[in-house]
């Protein structure tokens, strides 16, 4: 891990010294913020722990525990709203068992998230699969798009 | 073969949802081995464009022969080989495919000057939109205007700031020019945080080179010399393109130092937001540039004065600059002129939610909301009625029936309880509950303030808790009345414009729609069958048919019944998701 911190620090280091881009290479790189990361950053960079803790738990980009394999972004705009989006949420953590509060499967295979806009609201209910984004959303294409998923590993 | 081909694929993010890329490589493809491309050569192209507006009409294709040009709608890559065949080769055009009637009305009423060349153009590639006139203004405003020069067409104009609050644009560059000091910053804003909203994303995706122009203009205005771009981590296409974009203005000497050989220097960096909602708001901004928690300080001067590292800085929306480099071509008369007498210009708006035609769209300040939804929109889909439309995003209001007439503008909005914001409509129609969509928008507000202050961390809280209650059944007399009070305190006394317009959404409902509160109050029924727990589904048994269809997709194994005699569903089991309401085709299922 240290080696990778290592070169996120001395390529960020070279243009200005922004903190958060050098988180945003750390969550690129592992997927979440290990917490072992954060004492090490703390510690390179003079920064108290708390500060580190602070910003990443006001962003919501930043995550402190791992993510599944795969992960599913369901769009809460105010066009999937009215389009039916909170449905095909809860049918989702229905179907893959995710207790509340949770947001990703015991085996690690696949996080659901939310977020606030994609921006493609002509298209919604909007789905994004692994950075993919698709548009017109229903419940039977989803599943589909799931098998499709789970047969490919 | 003595033609001119030009074709022009759709792949914005809504293009590329529809397969844009594929229909894109299939028609290079198809070219290529039926030898035209090698006959044509340069007179032969099939390039990308960015978001053409229709987005529901993906992928948009347009084939331009010698100048004629054709649109295509619904374009899917097995259909590239006849449309080359067809249209191409033999010059007859596929006319099932094409494009009717309702985009034609889609298009009819707009203005586009934002707009005008995304679309068009390959945002790929800065050529075409220097082809396109693109690069004309900055080179006219960096080597021959000076600042003042600059800030008074700017002024003249009535451009006013597209990200919400409609400060006017000059106004705001003239503070930043009069302030002395050594380092002054120019920021864009992309952090398009309003669900709903996608004009600003459309922009950075298809047409990147007028924001880079038109903060180059604000540069020269206000002397500064660094830029800034910040843009939200959720856009990822937007990002790719502007780097791209800003790569290829440092190769043509447009960025760096001595711009246009005239002696000027000026720097843009993007920075990659981390998704938070606040930091849409300037100071909020400013401080997640620093690196800090993005929360918003109190504005004791204006960020012109200082802002980013205490220093001077001109932040502007992404449509704001889009629209510099036309007003600095075509001088601020031709602006001013367009639209109303205390908003000039254009506005671009993001139109979805009920209507038939969704998308981007841009019209002259001015026009009435009847014309965006029934003329352009196409009026409301399915035919059911309409209820309300909702602009400004989680910032604004919901508009009745009755005042469709209001032209929109940002002093008549605020008059009827909204607000322009940046410019999302969503159409809402009988089927959708005005308690449920405030209190969608609170749950928005309410998990998106940053908390720094008590009346937008705790009201918002309080406002959501109410609304809660109410669409449970569990709402109390008196608690119209308390929604009220407690909005008009945290509107009076919140820091930033996140905390002063949450409430509104709250209040417009109230204003317009207090007959369907009281009937989720006092007979604890939801009007519009929305809310979960005021509802109960049930089968009709004249109806159905015993498919089974319902059967099989109920997530909580509630419905009982053979096949072929009508089914029912075990009320303790259900968990009312309409998954059955949705999917039975005999409309069997009742929702009450």
């Amino acid at each position: 891990m240290e080696k990778v911190l290592e070169k996120i620090l001395a390529s960020q280091l070279k243009e200005d010294f922004n903190i958060l881009s050098i988180l945003q290479d750390v969550q690129d790189n592992f997927n979440y913020i290990p917490e072992k990361a954060l004492n090490w950053l703390s510690k390179k960079l003079n920064i108290p722990e708390s500060r580190l803790f602070g910003i990443i738990t006001f962003y919501g980009q930043f995550h402190l525990k791992p993510r599944g394999e795969n992960v599913i972004t369901i769009c809460r705009g105010t066009a999937c709203h009215v389009n039916g989006s909170e449905k095909l949420l809860n049918r989702l953590l229905l179907e893959l068992d995710i207790p509340p509060g949770e947001d990703t499967t015991g085996d690690l295979k696949f996080t659901i998230e939310k977020v606030n806009c994609v921006g493609a609201c002509s298209i919604a209910p909007v789905v994004v699969l692994n950075k993919e984004i698709h548009g017109k959303m229903t419940f039977d294409k989803l599943t589909r798009s799931f098998k499709k998923i789970s047969q490919s590993e | 073969m003595n033609k001119d081909i030009i074709i022009k694929v759709c792949t914005g993010t809504g293009g590329i949802a529809a397969g844009g890329n594929e229909v894109l490589s299939s028609f290079r493809k198809t070219l290529s081995s039926a030898g035209i491309e090698s006959s044509l050569q340069d007179k032969c192209s099939a390039h990308k464009v960015g978001c053409r507006g229709f987005c529901s009409k993906d992928v948009l294709v347009d084939i331009i022969i010698n100048g004629e040009k054709t649109v295509y709608q619904y374009v899917k890559p097995d259909m590239v080989e006849r449309l080359v065949n067809e249209h191409i080769i033999a010059g007859t055009p596929v006319t099932e495919w094409i494009a009717g009637e309702d985009y034609h009305n889609f298009h009819k009423k707009q203005i586009r000057v934002v707009l005008s060349d995304c679309g068009e153009i390959d945002p790929e590639d800065i050529n075409s939109y220097i082809k396109a006139g693109g690069y004309e203004a900055a080179k006219k405003a960096v080597t021959s205007m000076d600042s003042e020069e600059i800030v008074k067409v700017i002024k003249d104009s009535n451009l006013r700031g597209r990200g919400g609050a409609g400060f006017p644009t000059g106004i705001k560059w003239e503070l930043g020019l009069k302030t002395r000091s050594d380092l002054k910053y120019v920021i864009c804003n992309g952090d398009e945080g309003d669900p709903g909203a996608f004009m600003d994303r459309s922009v950075m995706e298809g047409n990147p080179h007028s924001v880079i122009e038109g903060m180059i203009i604000c540069a020269k205005a206000i002397e500064a010399h660094h830029g800034y771009i910040y843009v939200r981590a959720e856009y990822p296409l937007a990002i790719k393109n502007l780097k791209l974009a800003l790569e290829q203005c440092y190769d043509k000497g447009f960025l760096g130092t001595n711009i246009f050989k005239a002696g000027f220097d000026f720097d843009i960096k993007i920075f990659k937001g981390a998704g938070a909602f606040v930091c849409g708001e300037a100071t909020a901004l400013m401080r997640s540039i620093e690196g800090k928690r993005g929360m918003p300080t109190p504005k004791l001067w204006h960020s012109a004065i200082k802002g980013l590292w205490g220093k001077p800085t001109v932040l502007n929306n992404v449509e704001t600059f889009a629209n510099i480099p036309k007003i600095i071509l075509n001088g601020a008369d031709w602006y001013r002129r367009l639209g109303t007498e205390k908003s000039g210009g254009t506005k671009v708006f993001s139109l979805t939610g009920k209507v038939k035609n969704t998308g981007l769209i841009e019209v002259p300040l001015g026009i009435t909301l009847k014309e965006i939804i029934y003329d352009i929109g196409g009026g409301i889909e399915g035919d059911r009625e309409f209820k309300a439309v909702q602009t400004g995003g989680p910032s604004g209001g919901c508009i009745p029936a009755k005042l469709l007439d209001i032209e929109v503008d940002y002093e008549s909005l605020a008059q009827v309880g909204s607000i322009m914001g940046s410019g999302g409509v969503i159409v809402l129609d009988e089927t959708d509950c005005m308690v449920n969509t405030a209190k969608f928008f609170l749950e928005f507000t309410q998990s998106e303030s940053c908390g720094k202050c008590t009346p937008c961390r705790i009201g918002t809280k309080r406002l959501l808790e109410i609304l809660t209650r109410i669409t449970t059944g569990n709402g109390k007399k008196g608690d119209i009345e308390l929604l009220e009070e407690l909005s008009g305190d945290i509107k009076a006394t919140s820091l930033c414009g996140l905390g002063m317009t949450a409430p509104n959404p709250v209040l417009s409902t109230i204003k317009y729609f207090r007959d369907e509160y009281e009937a989720h109050i006092k007979d604890k029924k939801c009007p519009a069958a929305v809310c979960k727990d005021l509802i109960e589904f049930s089968i009709l048994e004249e109806v159905c048919k015993g498919c089974g269809a319902c059967k099989k997709v109920c997530p909580a194994d509630a419905i009982r019944g053979v096949k072929k005699t009508p089914h029912r569903i075990d009320l303790n089991l259900c968990i009312k998701c309409g998954t059955c309401f949705s999917v039975c085709k005999f409309k069997a299922i009742s929702k009450s």
